[in-house]
């Protein structure tokens, strides 16, 4: 069944938008992360204009994320506190992020440092988790206990802060540095910022796997609905009939990947995120290494102008 | 530039033995939700005092969207990785452009006429001061042709207009789904040996409709409540979901 989109004035099937929601929302409620990293480049490769893209996803990580964190606060998984000062530093780094991304694109090439944002982070913390998740398998394996949590520089900084349900007594400012540091590529890149977000908390903050992942959607929701409003006003690119069709598949979806991820364990969880992060940078390294089918792209008027 | 087509007129005016009468299958274009491109039948006849000429007729319709501005990039390897290095922003693009002939199109229409009357696709694309932003401005221009016609939204369609005892004459233009809302002017030439003899415009009005037509003005007029409005159906459904699951889940 063809639809037609009054924002985007495109036409696209409405059951491969259902089911493209679908999937996002899998690993969205498996994850704990927005998805977008993932929807926005297949947006852009089934014909939707870029900007429509970015914006209506923003839309639609608020639901996908929204529907996910229930599953996460019935189990009592999602730390407030520690969201909350995640996200007052990721509304800060999202103002920052909007300026410097203002700046890049006067300065034109904005698309290729996007793409290259991607490509280096994707690249490096999908590396990461693959080699420290395979570690810790092969550690399950062999009986062995995992390391104890070591007392690093982290531990020694001031404004500690007990977050109960992380089981952490830490200074305030790692997370309010990753929360700024998140906000800052997650204006930039145009994505709910997650797949960064979740390997911080776990590796930098040492917050336990099953916390993070419904802390970090908490924390999306707010970021992402910021996002959506600034777009809605300011480019006027939000699809709400696009956003419907893929949030009825992600919601639904969200709900399968939190039960998913319940059945998982906490290393398996990483590594597959691992591996999917992985194929998203190694698809975005080729598009640009590769000489492309065609050299010339259009961008068209209203928007593409300045 | 009115002036000089109401001279043209004037001048043409004693010539003009050959008048078109128009029909049009529709003139609107309502885009609803489920709007999958629309079939337009162009047909008509030939209006004359005076006994056919021994030259024969050729007929050209055109069809076009509305012309918006259009920035065309190019990529170009540097340091190993494809980048955007050129571009050339055209004043305006028709969004949709059809032609339809009786015959090859450089055989119907001679070049000084198409100059005239911008009818095949390169001329219906505007590039003035184009030449200042790179050296080859043809083989952008070349890049959006080729691009909007593989999309379906540039046609050439030569042959396709079927002409009867040099009056009737008639062809079927398809607009594809990604339509944008606009009037879409249509114009139709009668030639004889690529000269103009007689020309007639229309235009085909494609508007959205219904729940099409309230969100676009909504989105475009009250921006925040549209967005509020997105951010509700968002948290309501995610909401939903997650409490139609629990149920499921005890049930």
């Amino acid at each position: 069944m063809q639809i037609y989109l009054p924002i985007a004035e495109v036409s696209v099937n409405a059951f491969l938008l259902l089911g493209l929601g679908g999937i996002v929302g899998i690993l969205s409620g498996m994850f704990g992360v927005g998805g977008g990293f993932l929807m926005t480049p297949l947006l852009f490769f089934i014909g939707i204009p870029p900007a429509v893209a970015v914006a209506t996803e923003a839309n639609q990580i608020v639901a996908s994320s929204f529907s996910g964190v229930l599953a996460h606060f019935r189990r009592k998984t999602v730390d407030l506190r520690m969201g909350t000062v995640l996200l007052i530093g990721g509304l800060i780094g999202a103002a920052i992020g909007v300026v410097i991304f203002n700046y890049l694109k006067s300065q034109g090439q904005v698309d290729l440092l996007v793409k290259l944002c991607y490509v280096v982070f994707l690249g490096v913390i999908g590396a990461m988790m693959f080699v420290e998740s395979l570690r810790a398998i092969r550690q399950t394996r062999r009986g062995a206990l995992p390391a104890r949590k070591k007392h690093g520089w982290v531990h020694r900084l001031p404004f500690k802060m007990r977050f109960r349900t992380s089981g952490l007594y830490i200074s305030v400012i790692p997370p309010m540095i990753v929360g700024v540091f998140v906000g800052i590529l997650a204006a930039i890149m145009g994505v709910g910022g997650g797949f960064i977000m979740v390997p911080a908390m776990i590796y930098l903050l040492g917050m336990p796997t099953k916390v993070v992942v419904g802390t970090s959607l908490f924390q999306i929701i707010f970021v992402t609905a910021f996002t959506t409003l600034l777009h809605a006003t300011t480019n006027f690119t939000v699809d709400i009939a696009l956003a419907v069709l893929l949030l009825v598949g992600g919601v639904v979806g969200a709900q399968f990947g939190a039960m998913l991820g319940t059945r998982l364990r906490a290393e398996q969880l990483r590594i597959l995120l691992a591996i999917m992060v992985l194929a998203v940078c190694g698809k975005l390294a080729l598009d640009l290494l590769l000489t492309p089918s065609e050299l010339y792209s259009i961008a068209s008027g209203a928007g593409g102008g300045h | 530039m009115r002036l000089l087509a109401l001279a043209l007129c004037l001048l043409a005016l004693p010539l003009k033995a050959e008048e078109v009468v128009l029909g049009l299958s529709r003139d609107k274009v309502a885009i609803t939700a489920t709007f999958e491109g629309s079939e337009i039948l162009i047909f008509g006849a030939v209006k004359r005092e005076v006994a056919i000429p021994d030259i024969p007729l050729d007929v050209v319709i055109t069809v076009a969207g509305p012309s918006l501005p259009v920035s065309v990039r190019r990529k170009d390897r540097r340091f190993g990785i494809w980048v955007n290095t050129d571009e050339v922003r055209l004043d305006a693009a028709p969004t949709f452009y059809a032609v339809a002939t009786t015959g090859p199109l450089d055989q119907v229409l001679s070049a000084t006429e198409d100059l005239r009357h911008r009818v095949s696709i390169p001329r219906a694309i505007r590039s003035v001061g184009a030449a200042s932003m790179a050296e080859d401005v043809e083989n952008f221009t070349e890049a959006l042709i080729r691009i909007r016609r593989d999309q379906d939204a540039y046609q050439l369609l030569e042959n396709t207009v079927a002409l009867d005892e040099q009056t009737l004459f008639r062809t079927a233009i398809r607009l594809p789904a990604n339509l944008t809302e606009g009037i879409y002017p249509t114009r139709i030439f009668l030639t004889r040996e690529g000269r103009v003899v007689s020309q007639f415009e229309t235009a085909i009005d494609v508007h959205k409709v219904g729940l099409e037509r309230w969100l676009f003005t909504l989105s475009r007029e009250q921006p925040l409540v549209y967005g509020l409005m997105s951010l509700a159906i968002a948290i309501a459904a995610g909401w939903g979901a997650s409490a139609a699951f629990q149920v499921l889940r005890r049930g």
